[in-house]
């Protein structure tokens, strides 16, 4: 009988649940699901990448690759190298996505990636600069979602920390002679990031509920999602409300209280993992 | 030029920003087209997207729940709140927070930022945000008036 109700009224099955202050998962409303990441060539297997990331956030799989390619710096910013996010939601990851041109959502992702690493200033474009005018890096971050199952923001901005936290550059120095570019792949130096955004994804259930790291099946019964990106002092990178509920400023202020709370939950796992993959 | 990720991206938020204060189920099996056309971008854009698209919903005589108003913010390097900035302001400012207001109890029905800014920072953009949203509605109410008042 239970069955058949979550299929005949989903909104109904879930509204049971949210009574009493769960959902059908187990979970409380303020919980996350596990978060495992796997960094770097040995584990996350891209070999070709500079630098790579597998997130998973319960279901809900991610995979950033990072490689670093040589241009030359646009003419009105000549010290500034450039750092392309894209994120993909190939049809295999849900069935709500159709191969083809990239649909509306992975296009609203790809912009919310590249506005929360210009907002962050993870990544200073000057420190990408080689040469002022002649050479700078350019760092392709390709963010491809390989199971949907809810909150691809999150996991996305944690796979995309990951895989730049794993990038090394090759030193690239400039020869005065020929005027060409010299890469020495011996001497590598790891990126420089300055912050450490995480992003955490709330949805708003009856213009009232607010439930963290919503599942694919919860982000349709939905009214409203808002994602909040901070950086570790604390302060916000990114309030991203596209629309739906409205919701008052003490919500919204709960709301970035738990992403306050989560960032230092996150930032502890990267540590963890970083110190284990690095070579002592 | 081309539609590209940021067009999506604002489209989305327009989006689903009317469909929030829309009553659909009054409207089965149809389509409801918002189609804006930028004609020149002096700051404030999304801002000024947003009144556009919901002075176009009241004339068109759509049902809706509440209506919204679109306020953006500038935080200055020095820290004051600058409301609705030219492109100059906003270029200068350290963040720029984009609020849609709903007219019931001044709820945020979107919020997008640009730049980064501590929580307190953002509270008082917000509460500035909501105190600019009944000169704004007021303008919808007067130019309501001004178009029935003629014919």
């Amino acid at each position: 009988l239970s069955i058949c109700s979550r299929t005949v009224e989903p909104l109904e099955y879930y509204r049971r649940f949210l009574k009493e202050n769960c959902r059908p998962d187990g979970r409380e409303l303020g919980e996350f699901r596990t978060t495992t990441v796997n960094i770097g060539k040995c584990l996350c297997s891209i070999t070709t990448a500079d630098g790579s990331a597998l997130v998973k956030l319960g279901n809900t799989t991610v995979i950033c690759g990072v490689k670093a390619e040589l241009a030359a710096p646009a003419v009105d910013s000549a010290n500034k190298g450039y750092i392309v996010p894209n994120v993909e939601l190939p049809s295999l990851c849900a069935e709500r996505f159709r191969s083809g041109p990239p649909g509306e959502e992975a296009q609203a992702a790809s912009q919310f990636i590249a506005d929360v690493i210009e907002n962050s200033q993870m990544i200073v474009k000057e420190d990408l600069c080689i040469a002022n005018g002649k050479l700078a890096w350019v760092l392709y971050c390709d963010i491809i979602c390989l199971d949907y199952d809810g909150n691809l923001l999150d996991a996305s901005v944690f796979a995309l920390l990951a895989a730049l936290k794993n990038v090394q550059l090759p030193l690239v120095t400039i020869n005065e002679e020929t005027g060409l570019s010299e890469v020495n792949l011996k001497q590598k130096n790891p990126l420089i990031i300055r912050k450490h955004p995480v992003a955490t994804s709330f949805a708003i259930f009856d213009d009232t509920l607010l439930i963290v790291d919503p599942t694919a099946e919860e982000e349709d019964l939905a009214t409203g999602t808002v994602t909040i990106v901070t950086d570790e002092e604390g302060r916000l990178c990114s309030v991203h409300k596209p629309g739906g509920s409205p919701l008052t400023g003490a919500k919204l202020q709960d709301c970035i209280t738990r992403a306050i709370t989560r960032h230092k939950e996150i930032k502890k796992l990267i540590d963890k993992v970083i110190k284990s993959i690095t070579p002592k | 030029g081309c539609a590209g990720v940021l067009e999506r991206s604002r489209e989305q938020l327009l989006r689903q920003t009317c469909e929030a204060v829309l009553l659909g189920v009054l409207h089965p099996r149809t389509a409801i087209s918002l189609v804006l056309q930028v004609l020149s971008d002096a700051g404030s854009l999304l801002s000024c997207c947003l009144n556009a698209a919901c002075m176009a919903l009241l004339d068109a005589g759509l049902p809706l729940t509440a209506l919204f108003c679109g306020v953006t913010c500038a935080l200055q390097p020095d820290g004051s709140i600058l409301l609705d900035p030219t492109a100059r302001q906003e270029q200068e400012a350290r963040a720029i927070l984009t609020f849609a207001i709903a007219s019931s109890e001044k709820k945020v029905l979107m919020a997008t930022t640009k730049g980064s800014c501590s929580v307190e920072e953002m509270q008082q953009c917000l509460a500035a945000a909501q105190r600019a949203a009944d000169t704004i509605f007021q303008f919808y109410r007067d130019s309501v008036c001004r178009r029935y008042s003629k014919s």
